[in-house]
């Protein structure tokens, strides 16, 4: 309860920025995160891991380590073990903890709630075993775990920093196994310059490339028909590449195609979100300061757009300088003079994005996906379900929705929701802008009863 | 293009009525709106209902019981035709009450209701009865009236069932299309938002809140307003409830949906946090067990109220072959809708529809 | 412990406390993410789906997924969004028999 200038959702590279900016230039702070510890999912459990796991996990991650200092700072209230479940864009908040819920509002309010994986439906995904290449870094960032036997599968620079961690950790996966065609690459090359800019990018790269060739692990390119196999759990991951059918025998398969914004909070305040094209994704409108549709929401970070931690970082203090401006504790000059140097920050580690999208776009497979593969996993929904839908005349994901429970489920369409715009969006040759996306609706996480229950107000308290 | 019947709206109300017409042979072509409109379709509460309806006018009472009876033969002919289950469930349904007063005062109305009816089944449970019926109410409930011909369908299957089988009849059903204008003359000619014109012989307003725009255009008052309903949905649990209420049911993939709310906030169909608290605060007081259930979702939806509550049917008095179909209970006459009321579309008398006439409310206002 | 397990803890150390999941006694790290320590501990399938009964285990490990549902002291839970506590009762939830036809 009670009210406070900066309330901050997401403690990551964002959050944690722009809390340690807002308590700098004097706003009262608050800053709520999921996770026990500060760090968001890039820095996972970064105050513990770092000094024990820093070898493995590399000098990247220990750059969380300061971030989450920061939030340890007596102008901060820091709550942590804290799931949002509904917000508003009037800056009131609701969440809970330890299965109590509370309400908060902040006068400005900023979504740093990061981004998720782009959903990888193919023909076995939710057996047991399988996992994203993000769940497998988590295990290793937060608990220390690593799988014995492991096949990493998709595209996107993850696959190799993880393949590279889990090498350094003693278990190099059994194969890279790599969805991204060679035109892709080409296709990257126009975008070099940019990627030259970010060069730091590029040379990370290169060494990730050497370990993986060092430790012996085998790379297949341009594969094609994934499947991974097994009736209860993942026996074998096969696949088509160089013109040959493959199977690889594992335990766990990590998939990866790329990260996306996480716009459940967004969405569930009806914001505005826009197509980008590049990134193949929904995201919220904003400004450059961060400042969305309704003046007193921003975002910032993936959520706001995939550019990584370090532009995370740099929109946080974005975002925090324009409210603390908004609220009178700063003038607009210093606003702007302080502004520009992150604004210069942020375009550089913005240029070698183009590049990135380019050269590592989300698989055709798990773009049009087979019809009997389950896209909505919660409800088991299958491809073929959703181009039925559209057959009986679903524009959208909201009709479909309706009509066979795609997004109905505990996760709230966090993992079906953009492959269903694609599938319909195919399917009636609307653009995905045109096709939408699902309503999202509180609670943005499950909650009891009782817990919402506990909330019902004494006459004339709160909202 | 141009077609005997268009119907305005693609929701339970206007497939029902295109499913009708289709089944007496004519053309019929719909239009139906975008993904984001407001659907009453999607955010229903799945009952079929009859306890509590016109109350203080036995002819609703006698066309919701008369939609209810029809309603067996018409899930098992859209679900047979489909291969769909309906879920429909016809053993009954529940009012509860906590407190003995309103419980009594409710059985009056009932009482007083019965004697115009040719049967009004109902039966009052005090708290042992009711805790024989169904062991997971608790013990905040004085009590509660089962009535024997309610019960509950799964809607949303009900939707989809019938755009399949209007679609399988040959009804043209066009989606994405908002009409913004209805021209009589020779007919009509229907403009919709993104530039595409369609030509009718008679044309059937069935677009809920929409109905306030078009229908002055083909000389109908349309008095209807949005209400909102919350609802809340909770994980999928093993079987905890026997019986729908208007309330609370458990839907047929094992979630308990419990409602509704009724606020009058004009076009806003958001959740807000004092609304599903209220609803949850209530949920475990009928049904203790819920406490430690997830919410897994919520929403908000728009019902399309009219002055008295009761639906309008009404051919235009200046538009011949103009009618306007609106109701708030699209669910539990949707047999009646398919069955019944086309015979009165294509010329045939209904006995005492006269009632849901809109005169009733120029009347009252003059 | 059996060491075949599909997941490995690189550095095993710190305090064990017991929990019962499915009738079973784990010793897991205290103050650990629940969801991998009981990967560490063999466990496959953490959960059956309510619509078709298919197994289901942690995907995303990071609260969003809800695949690594489990019943923890009768509630529905997240265990990657759990910390292990001693005596912690953990149930796959129970096959779901249809409410209505």
């Amino acid at each position: 309860m009670g009210d406070v200038d900066f309330l901050i959702i997401g403690a990551g590279p964002a959050g944690m920025a722009a809390a340690a900016q807002a308590a700098r230039l004097g706003m009262s702070t608050a800053i709520l995160d999921e996770q026990p510890a500060p760090g968001g999912q890039i820095y996972r459990g970064v105050e513990v891991a770092g000094p024990v796991r820093g070898r493995i996990l590399g000098k990247d991650f220990l750059n969380g380590v300061q971030l989450a200092q920061g939030v340890r700072h007596a102008g901060i209230r820091y709550i942590p073990g804290a799931t949002v479940w509904k917000a508003e864009a009037g800056g009131s908040v609701a969440y809970s903890v330890e299965g109590a819920a509370r309400t908060i509002r902040g006068r400005r309010l900023l979504l740093a709630t990061g981004a998720l994986e782009r959903p990888v439906p193919l023909p076995g995904w939710t057996l047991p075993g399988v996992m994203t290449v993000g769940a497998a870094q988590i295990l290793l960032k937060q608990s220390g775990v690593v799988p014995r036997r492991a096949v990493i599968a998709g595209s996107g620079p993850l696959l190799y920093l993880v393949a590279a961690q889990m090498v350094r950790a003693g278990r190099p996966p059994l194969a890279l196994v790599e969805t991204p065609e060679r035109r892709d690459l080409l296709r990257a090359l126009r975008h070099l310059g940019g990627a030259l800019r970010g060069w730091r990018y590029m040379a990370k790269g290169v060494g990730w490339f050497a370990e993986l060739a060092r430790a012996g692990v085998p790379r297949y390119r341009s594969a094609t028909e994934l499947r991974i196999e097994g009736t209860d759990k993942a026996e074998a991951l096969s696949f088509v590449a160089g013109g040959r059918n493959r199977c690889i025998a594992c335990e766990t398969v990590l998939l990866h195609e790329g990260v996306v914004p996480n716009t459940q909070a967004s969405r569930a305040m009806n914001l505005p979100h826009h197509w980008d094209a590049g990134q193949r994704c929904f995201v919220p409108d904003h400004d450059v300061w961060g400042q969305t549709a309704e003046p007193r929401v921003y975002v910032a970070g993936d959520g706001a757009g995939i550019g990584g931690a370090q532009a995370a970082e740099q929109a946080g203090c974005l975002a925090a300088l324009h409210a603390a401006a908004a609220l009178g504790h700063i003038g607009n000059d210093e606003r702007d003079r302080r502004g520009a140097r992150h604004l210069r920050r942020l375009a550089r580690e913005m240029a070698a994005r183009p590049f990135l999208e380019a050269a590592y776009p989300p698989g055709m497979q798990t773009r049009a996906p087979a019809d009997d593969t389950i896209v909505c996993r919660c409800e088991e929904v299958t491809a073929g379900d959703i181009r039925r839908h559209a057959a009986l005349g679903c524009r959208g994901p909201n009709q479909a929705k309706a009509f066979g429970r795609a997004g109905m489920g505990p996760c709230q369409g966090r993992y079906c929701g953009l492959t269903v715009t694609g599938l319909l969006a195919a399917q009636t040759g609307q653009t995905p802008a045109e096709t939408g996306y699902y309503r999202i609706r509180p609670p943005l996480k499950p909650i009891t009863v009782a817990e919402l229950a506990a909330l019902e107000p004494d006459p004339g308290e709160n909202t | 293009m141009s077609t005997e019947y268009a119907i305005v709206g693609g929701g339970v109300v206007g497939l029902s009525l295109a499913w009708g017409l289709l089944k007496r042979g004519c053309r019929v072509l719909v239009l139906d709106g975008g993904d984001g409109g407001l659907r009453a379709s999607r955010g229903n509460f799945g009952l079929v209902w009859v306890q509590g309806k016109g109350l203080d006018q036995p002819a609703y009472a006698r066309w919701s019981q008369r939609s209810a009876k029809a309603w067996g033969d018409f899930a098992a002919e859209l679900g047979e035709a489909t291969g769909t289950d309906l879920c429909l469930h016809q053993q009954g349904g529940y009012d509860f009450h906590f407190s003995e007063e309103t419980l009594e005062a409710r059985v009056a109305q009932y009482r007083a209701l019965r004697p115009h009816l040719a049967q009004y089944p109902f039966e009052v449970l005090g708290p042992n009865a009711l805790k024989a019926e169904e062991p997971h109410i608790g013990p905040g409930v004085a009590g509660a009236i089962l009535h024997h011909q309610d019960g509950h369908v799964n809607p949303l299957r009900l939707l989809q069932a019938l755009a399949a089988d209007v679609r399988r009849l040959g009804g043209k059903v066009l989606t994405g299309k908002h009409v913004s204008d209805i021209a009589p003359g020779d007919g009509f000619t229907l403009t919709c938002a993104d530039g595409t014109v369609f030509r009718a012989a008679k044309v059937v307003l069935a677009a809920g809140l929409g109905a306030r725009d078009l229908g002055p255009k083909l000389g109908f008052v349309a008095p209807v307003r949005p209400q909102r309903g919350q609802v809340l949905v909770t994980e999928k649990l093993p079987r905890l409830l026997n019986r729908p209420s208007g309330i609370i049911r458990q839907v047929n993939e094992g979630g308990i949906q419990i409602g509704d709310s009724k606020e009058e906030v004009g076009l806003d169909d958001s959740v807000t946090l004092k609304g599903i608290a209220a609803i949850a605060v209530r949920a475990v007081r009928v049904c203790p067990a819920l406490a430690r259930a997830q919410i897994v979702r919520s929403w908000g939806a728009l019902r399309i109220l009219t002055p008295d509550g009761l639906p309008i049917y009404q051919q235009s008095p200046q538009a011949h072959g103009a009618f306007l179909v609106t109701c708030h209970s699209g669910i539990t006459l949707a047999a009646a809708h398919a069955r019944f009321l086309p015979d009165w579309l294509e010329g045939a008398d209904i006995p005492n529809l006269e009632t849901f006439s809109e005169k009733r409310f120029s009347i009252s206002r003059d | 412990m059996k060491k075949d397990f599909p997941f490995q803890e690189i550095d095993p150390d710190g305090p064990r406390v017991a929990v019962r999941f499915d009738g079973a006694v784990y010793d897991l790290p205290e103050g650990a993410n629940l969801a991998a320590a009981l990967l560490v501990a063999g466990v496959r399938a953490f959960r059956a789906t309510p619509i078709s009964g298919a197994p289901r285990a942690p995907f995303c490990m990071m609260g969003a997924c809800y695949d690594c549902l489990v019943r923890i002291d009768g509630v529905v839970r997240q265990a990657c969004m759990t910390r292990v506590q001693a005596g912690m009762e953990i149930e796959r939830a129970p096959a779901r028999e249809v409410p209505h036809g």
